[in-house]
């Protein structure tokens, strides 16, 4: 590349200066950007933006996946999604999974960084230890669980024989498949919270404490009146990235009841309505829409609420 | 809590005891004391971390059993020998070592091209002259927030009508756009000394040269922290693979696994199905245990700003 004059990097790095003038220089810039954020830029238009706007158009059509023509039906796959018996159920177990397992990961995941707290050795290798399962294949965890919870031959089976029960079917009861996602997926996850929470219990101040440990408060009382109310940015970031994920939540689900009876959250609805028995496009896509505007709801509410504390530049 | 506190004052009785006996003479290996460190700091990390491993040592474990020590109803814990039947029972039934071969390359291709992209994206957005970075910084942010989940169809629907289904490269090109890699990196570039780019304005470098002779080698650790996460995403990945591929060749691990546990789903098959998870989840298991810094912190990343 021929030489250029010196121009200072961080008048360079701050927006809204540059492009006043156009000179050779500024057009080379703009050439030079273009290369190098263009690639990505587009990849992300094509695969991100364009397939979202794509999703709200299938959305509108009666269209069976494969099939050479659709018919534009406007709102009808709403109507039908909100009418049928199907979205009380899908919007049931979508809320009793992402509460649940939102509400079960930040519990655990606090209690979990309040021991890594303590000042005993070998808490950073118990803190890498936690996290683990949070980067291992939900299919991989999925299977291992699954042999866990067997009625016949699982780990659970052979305890509960121990106290002289019997096995719940927990593949066969809907509803006990749920309750068995919902604790493989709290095990995976509340890993993220503890190493989260950790963070956040590290840079309290220290000089509250001790001045609240001197005016006799005990160890709970501190933790109530002091800690946890400190910690209330962390809560907030934490419930909405982990309601975010649960919302998205797939992998588990689909390897552990594959056929989704009693775990058809909108994500794995709109994932067996189009690629399970009915192809059914139009429709899958317009619950796709349905989580989209959920998903949006809750992104724009953090921003509204976190302006002040989060600080992204 | 088990850390010794300053307490001069304190009226729970527990404590009382406690500074009476430091009052006396501060034994730190006396009984209470050892107990009480036990139990509050001990205990709950040795019940957490086991929490996490028991399942996956079972699942180890159980990959080297036959079916007679799975179906059974006294359980056996450790198998009679560490017999590798399993994990060439899964290499037969489906061909286990294409998925791994097809992992290995969509997360190595997938992976390069997102890491090359997110460091040119964020040097662009930080170091280039350029109007409306801010607007597609916002654009960028955008798209982080939008996953991929969300449009699986109008997804598959543009990448089978562009052929590729069933293919390597159809699998990795819709993810290849990098949003974190990029918000993280640039969020990077922008805490670095303007002053380690002077000494290169002077000698005239052009900005390729800034970026991969200075920019760059001071980054290392962003750059490892995006690259391990990708690594281990694009590993992990699993709906977008499962969805546009339906043919053993071009299948990854986890949609691999989706087929064995087709074919192996009945109880006598968990050994084998266990063998499978094996190699699904150790590999990761092994670069988390070599590198999980840069891991944990990548992936906890924007917590602690605030």
């Amino acid at each position: 590349m021929p030489a250029e004059p010196p121009v200072p990097p961080v008048r360079a790095a701050k927006p809204g200066q540059a492009g006043k003038r156009w000179s050779t220089r500024s057009r080379r810039e703009f050439f030079v950007f273009l290369a190098m954020a263009l690639p990505n830029l587009a990849l992300i238009g094509t695969f991100t933006y364009w397939p979202l706007i794509n999703n709200i158009y299938y959305s509108t059509l009666d269209w069976t996946l494969g099939s050479a023509s659709a018919t534009v039906v406007g709102l009808q796959n709403y109507v039908t999604f909100f009418t049928s018996e199907e979205a009380s159920t899908v919007l049931g177990t979508t809320a009793i999974f992402t509460l649940v397992t939102v509400g079960g990961s930040m519990v655990l995941g606090l209690l979990v960084a309040l021991a890594l707290n303590s000042k005993v050795r070998g808490t950073t290798f118990a803190r890498s230890a936690v996290f683990a399962p949070y980067v291992l294949s939900g299919v991989g965890v999925g299977l291992v669980w699954l042999f866990i919870f067997d009625p016949g031959y699982g780990v659970l089976a052979w305890i509960l024989r121990g106290f002289g029960q019997q096995s719940p079917q927990w593949i066969n009861d809907p509803q006990l498949s749920l309750v068995m996602v919902i604790i493989v997926y709290v095990w995976k996850n509340l890993g993220y919270c503890a190493v989260v929470y950790l963070a956040g219990l590290q840079s309290l101040p220290r000089d509250v404490m001790e001045a609240a440990a001197l005016d006799g408060a005990n160890g709970a009382r501190r933790f109530f009146s002091i800690s946890l109310p400190l910690l209330s940015p962390t809560t907030f970031f934490l419930l909405i990235t982990t309601m975010l994920s649960s919302l998205q939540a797939f992998d588990l689900i689909r390897i552990m009841t594959p056929l989704g009876n009693g775990t058809s959250t909108l994500i794995y609805e709109a994932y067996l309505q189009a690629f399970g028995a009915y192809n059914r496009a139009g429709y899958s896509a317009a619950i796709s829409v349905v989580l989209f505007a959920i998903l949006l709801i809750i992104t724009v509410l953090q921003l509204r609420f976190v302006e002040r504390k989060v600080h992204y530049s | 809590m088990s850390a010794p506190t300053p307490a001069v004052v304190v009226d729970s009785p527990q404590e009382n005891a406690q500074s009476a006996a430091r009052q006396e003479r501060p034994r730190p290996f006396s009984t209470t004391n050892l107990i009480r460190t036990v139990a509050t700091g001990y205990l709950p990390l040795i019940l957490a971390t086991l929490v996490v491993f028991l399942p996956l040592l079972w699942m180890l474990l159980s990959s080297f059993k036959q079916p007679g020590e799975i179906v059974t109803m006294d359980l056996k814990i450790l198998p009679e020998s560490l017999n590798l039947a399993n994990y060439a029972t899964a290499m037969t039934t489906v061909p286990f070592a294409q998925f791994f071969a097809n992992s290995l390359i969509v997360t190595a291709v997938g992976s390069t091209i997102k890491v090359i992209l997110a460091i040119l994206t964020a040097y662009a957005l930080v170091f280039v002259r350029f109007p409306f970075k801010n607007v597609i910084f916002v654009l960028i942010l955008v798209a982080l927030m939008v996953p991929a989940q969300v449009s699986i169809l109008p997804s598959y629907i543009l990448i089978a009508g562009m052929g590729g289904k069933n293919t390597l490269w159809g699998i990795i090109l819709p993810g290849l756009g990098t949003a974190f890699g990029t918000f993280l990196l640039r969020q990077h570039f922008l805490t670095l000394p303007p002053s380690i780019l002077e000494a290169a304005e002077i000698d005239g470098a052009g900005h390729w040269r800034r970026l991969w002779q200075i920019i760059v080698p001071v980054s290392v650790p962003s750059i490892a922290t995006v690259a391990l996460v990708t690594v281990v995403s694009e590993w992990n990945d699993y709906i977008w693979p499962l969805i546009i591929t339906d043919r053993p060749e071009t299948m990854t691990l986890p949609v691999g696994l989706t087929l064995l546990q087709n074919s192996e789903g009945n109880g006598a098959g968990w050994g084998i199905l266990m063998a499978g998870a094996v190699l699904v989840i150790v590999p990761i298991l092994l670069v988390f245990a070599a590198l999980q810094r840069y891991i944990v912190a990548g992936l906890t990343q924007g917590s602690v700003t605030g």
